[in-house]
């Protein structure tokens, strides 16, 4: 559970991951009907209707305003997203 | 015709853009009434989170000034619409229902909302919803619950439970929801209105906050089949913006509505008609559906899809793994929320635990589980085969019926927390809707009647992709059967 956390990113508490170990084995349990099932050769299914490699001119148009954007962020700078250092410093 | 402002609301969509077109009201009356309806009882029911008279009214005003000027008017000239909060809206902020995007401000409308603005509608505002569409009660919203507007003290189904409430109150005659598991059709059924579902890749997914993008599709709520059917028309249709929208031009629904269902072959889904747990009143109303059907002609008998059983399993693997996916670019860099930290995967992580809910974060790691290494084929590979498996038994079903008959939920509306506790018992809700999710079809979840406590009770006509007109047609003949016209009795106003 603490793994996929880290995977997922999200800083759960420990009386989250308590509440989860319990609720998603519940849930697995029952997806465990699916996994028990003989599928045999039947091919996946990713989408429902056919659609593949659809193309469209490469038509230059308007983007969003680029302060309009930045606008909407937390932390911005020079034009640019700012975040916080990329590195820990015992990386 | 009252031009008053108590005679304005309650009404058709078909009404209202008829008097705006006529010049007998002015769009600005119609938002008004709309707009003082919902200052006068929407803090019982709760179902917008965010209504700005002045932005409406101002919606309205163009209408009439397009009027004046002598422009021809839209077919939804003047009529108020409820959106759910998953569309981006230019003058109103988009949460999706969740404090991780709390009061951000899109810079672009989806493509639904604009064609609906230039078919002249006025979005009187934001409707609640469970948090990024996760939930099927509307208790899963950041910010607060929905009442249901027949019980105040029940759900009103959900995920889009503000926009059924919405239209089931008379705040609008129209509402905008999207349905990734049933999500409009489970709260039609519940607040006693008309959803639908329709067919993947029919109404653009273009500026809708993304939950499963191979399950979500946007589709409307109104009171009547007719009104759905020109809520549909006003906004479906092929979409540049979205690569997984369908090209071919959509056959028209509303002009055939009327047609008839005679000869039509109906065909009772026995294993969602007995399912489990279902509420005996909700079983009649199926069966009640069939008479109904027979005696306007159509050719009724039961079908049997077995693999549905397996249905809802597949979507709990399936969805929380798009969500998982879809849901990575809440990190806290480009909108929304940022929690404080020294560097950044820590913020990431902070970010994500402050602004996600629960529901959203048991999603996240389940779908996160799903797709990790060494579980990724007994999970995820295998929901997509059984998806696949589902897909073959409906298409079986339809060489020998042109609809399904289905119940919509196998219950109706349950109490405020009966379910919250128990994830698992809140996913069975969704096990009637959720076979035309993984199969992309379209489905419409019609009012049936009440039931004993007087709550509503919705039934399902099911059709294969791309057979709205069928599927509208046989939902007229169900809507004239039941002739159902009752309205929640809300406290301090009459009609």
């Amino acid at each position: 559970m603490i793994h996929v956390a880290k995977l997922a990113r999200l800083a759960l508490s420990d009386a989250e991951i308590d509440q989860f170990t319990t609720q998603l084995g519940a849930i697995l349990e029952h997806a465990a009907r699916v996994a028990a099932l003989d599928t045999g050769d039947v091919p996946p299914t990713a989408h429902p209707i056919p659609l593949a490699n659809v193309l469209r001119p490469d038509e230059p148009g308007p983007s969003l305003p680029r302060d309009v954007v930045l606008g909407m962020a937390p932390a911005a700078e020079d034009g640019r997203f700012r975040v916080p250092r990329i590195l820990a410093d015992d990386e | 015709m009252s031009a008053g402002t108590d005679g304005l609301t309650g009404r058709t969509a078909a009404e209202l853009a008829a008097l705006v077109a006529g010049g007998e009201v002015s769009a600005v009356e119609v938002t008004d009434a709309h707009l003082a309806r919902i200052e006068a009882l929407d803090g019982q029911v709760r179902s917008f989170l965010c209504v700005r008279p002045e932005v409406a009214r101002s919606a309205a005003a163009a209408v009439d000034a397009a009027r004046a000027a002598g422009e021809v008017l839209g077919p939804l000239a003047g009529v108020p619409v409820a959106v759910k909060d998953m569309f981006c809206t230019t003058d109103l902020p988009t949460t999706a229902g969740s404090r991780i995007l709390e009061g951000w401000q899109p810079p672009y409308d989806s493509t639904a909302v604009s064609r609906l603005r230039a078919a002249g509608a006025v979005v009187i505002g934001k409707t609640n919803l469970d948090e990024f569409a996760m939930g099927s009660s509307t208790e899963n919203s950041g910010f607060f619950p929905t009442a249901n507007p027949w019980d105040l003290t029940r759900v009103p189904g959900g995920s889009s439970g503000g926009s059924a409430a919405a239209v089931a109150a008379g705040f609008a005659p129209l509402a905008l929801g999207t349905d990734t598991g049933g999500s409009i059709r489970q709260p039609a059924a519940l607040c006693g209105v008309v959803g639908l579902r329709p067919t993947y890749g029919r109404v653009s997914r273009y500026g809708i906050v993304a939950y499963a993008s191979s399950l979500d599709q946007a589709g409307p709520f109104a009171t009547t089949v007719a009104d759905t059917a020109r809520l549909l028309e006003a906004m479906w249709g092929h979409d540049r913006l979205d690569s997984t929208s369908i090209p071919s031009a959509p056959e028209a629904v509303l002009a055939g509505l009327d047609a008839g269902v005679a000869g039509l072959r109906v065909g009772v889904v026995e294993e969602l008609a007995g399912v489990e747990g279902i509420q005996p009143e909700v079983r009649s109303a199926v069966d009640a559906a069939g008479t109904l059907f027979e005696k306007a002609g159509a050719v009724v008998d039961t079908v049997s899809v077995p693999s549905v059983e397996y249905g809802l399993s597949a979507y709990y693997i399936i969805a929380p793994a798009e969500a998982s996916s879809n849901l990575a670019r809440y990190d806290g860099v480009r909108y929304g929320l940022r929690a404080p930290a020294g560097e950044v995967a820590q913020m990431n992580a902070l970010t994500r635990e402050a602004g996600f809910g629960t529901e959203v974060k048991r999603r996240i790691m389940l779908g996160t589980y799903a797709l990790s290494a060494g579980y990724y084929d007994a999970y995820y590979g295998q929901a997509q085969r059984v998806r696949t498996l589902i897909i073959r038994d409906f298409s079986r079903a339809y060489e020998r019926f042109d609809v399904l008959l289905a119940p919509t939920s196998p219950t109706t509306a349950f109490e405020l927390g009966a379910k919250t506790a128990d994830p698992l018992a809140m996913y069975l809700s969704d096990v009637c809707t959720i076979p035309t999710n993984l199969t992309g079809a379209c489905a419409i979840s019609v009012p049936a009647g009440l039931d004993g406590a007087g709550l509503p009770v919705g039934v399902q006509v099911l059709a294969p992709a791309l057979g709205e007109a069928v599927l509208f047609r046989a939902a007229r003949a169900l809507e004239a059967g039941f002739a159902f016209t009752a309205r929640p009795a809300l406290a301090g106003v009459s009609g």
